[in-house]
């Protein structure tokens, strides 16, 4: 199959790569992109596991074909911390250990990230439909949800 | 194996023409929640991949001057959440469209989609066939015009002929003390398959229904526009009576499948519990418009 030459935005920063015209952005994230943050669970779009924002749309990454991100902005896992200084969402979820074995953890994190970004005060009923798509089986949700609610009083109070 | 393609035209033409080519290889790509996970299964092939959302047309929403709405074909769930009007004038469509999948899928997922996949179970189907869409066609022949609920033939087939790509959805202009909404039955609360979906657009004057209209879906092979409940309802002040006799007309209409999420008489009967449930909340969203 011929390679197709893919550009686009990923964090910010200019990117390009090459693709089979197949290979979901998930594969193209993982593979010539280098960006392992985004994590494959189920492969068909049920578990969040590879949550992107795709020009601030939430969007699971496995679900998307990578020559679909030609000229757009594109936000991963990757982007969240500034340099050392970790997001407050990522700072909440370490402190109130709202992860275990972690798998969940980058598409919990830019999924609530999204969220906040819609609606900065949401009730934990918001809260808990909005992340019906990203599946946990470790922390039984609580924590996360915790997390989340209290991050977003936190960022609410600066 | 053969090579893939992938195409992203500006123009329906152009998407036309290459869709045509391609044949039976051909697949059109507008959120992708459907055909990528059919594709990852193997249980489709492509040999050409057109996607559809650089075509302005498909990917926007317009409130036309006389009050209705177009929405292009491939507008993804959360554009039509994020529409300042569209979930005030038809907020029973916007419900159905917005309990695809989650939040993800909702990103890209679009009612399009939804209907040319042609699941029974499809949520925004009938809503969309309640509301009394009308879906226009483009093919190799030129454009033409269909009620939302001729599109579907069976489960994953659709009577779109080949080479032709739904286009948009036009929901009519709205009289005064009209609304809808959509109900679905899953066993958990959310992120599942209907058991049974319900949608039911409705004008209220002066307490009587005037007009109304009840899509059935998941209970079929195909999403049912009910006229017998739609007969029941009109014409009453939404007593027991009629409502009773229209619940029944969608118990009627039901000719469902046994399968893990439901059994024959469990569907037939939450059609009717459906049905009285959805109208309540669209005659109470009616009185105040």
């Amino acid at each position: 199959m011929a390679k197709v030459h893919v550009t686009t935005t990923i964090n910010g920063e200019p990117s390009e790569f090459l693709c089979e015209p197949n290979d979901t952005m998930l594969d193209a994230l993982r593979g010539p992109l280098g960006l392992t943050g985004s994590k494959e669970g189920c492969a068909s779009g049920d578990c969040g596991a590879c949550s992107i924002t795709v020009d601030d749309n939430l969007v699971c990454s496995c679900l998307m074909l990578a020559v679909e991100s030609e000229g757009h902005q594109l936000r991963t896992i990757e982007g969240m911390a500034q340099g050392d200084k970790l997001h407050p969402l990522q700072q909440k979820f370490l402190e109130m250990a709202a992860l275990q074995c972690g798998i969940c953890t980058s598409g919990m994190l830019v999924a609530s990230d999204a969220l906040l970004k819609r609606n900065p005060k949401p009730s934990e009923e918001e809260v808990r439909f909005w992340l019906a798509g990203n599946l946990c089986r470790c922390t039984g949700y609580d924590k996360i949800v915790r997390a989340v609610m209290d991050t977003a009083a936190e960022m609410r109070a600066q | 194996m053969t090579e893939l393609r992938y195409l992203a035209p500006n123009s329906l033409d152009e998407a036309i023409k290459a869709f045509v080519a391609a044949g039976s290889a051909g697949r059109i790509l507008a959120g992708g929640t459907d055909l990528l996970v059919q594709m990852r299964a193997g249980v489709v092939k492509p040999g050409l991949i057109v996607d559809i959302k650089k075509i302005s047309e498909m990917t926007t929403i317009e409130e036309t001057a006389d009050g209705g709405f177009r929405v292009g074909a491939a507008v993804s769930g959360m554009a039509l959440h994020d529409h300042p009007r569209f979930g005030k004038v038809w907020p029973g469509v916007l419900e159905a469209v917005n309990l695809i999948g989650s939040k993800q899928v909702q990103g890209r997922a679009s009612a399009g989609g939804n209907l040319c996949n042609g699941s029974p179970a499809g949520d925004s189907v009938p809503a969309m066939v309640a509301a009394g869409a009308i879906v226009t066609i483009q093919g190799p022949d030129g454009r033409r015009e269909l009620p939302v609920e001729q599109v579907p033939a069976g489960p994953g087939r659709t009577n779109l002929k080949p080479g032709e790509i739904v286009v948009s959805f036009a929901l009519p202009p709205r009289p005064k003390g009209s609304s809808d909404a959509y109900l679905r039955m899953i066993p958990r609360t959310e992120m599942d398959i209907a058991v049974v979906g319900l949608g039911v657009s409705l004008t209220l004057k002066d307490g009587v229904c005037t007009a109304a209209r009840v899509g059935l879906g998941a209970v079929a092979p195909t999403v049912l526009l009910v006229e017998s409940a739609a007969r029941a309802l009109i014409g009453s002040k939404l007593d027991d009576a009629a409502l009773n006799a229209a619940a029944a007309a969608c118990s009627a209409a039901c000719r469902p499948i046994d399968d893990k999420r439901g059994t024959i008489a469990y569907r037939t009967k939450v059609a009717g519990v459906l049905l009285k449930r959805t109208t309540a909340i669209a005659a109470k969203r009616a009185e105040g418009n």
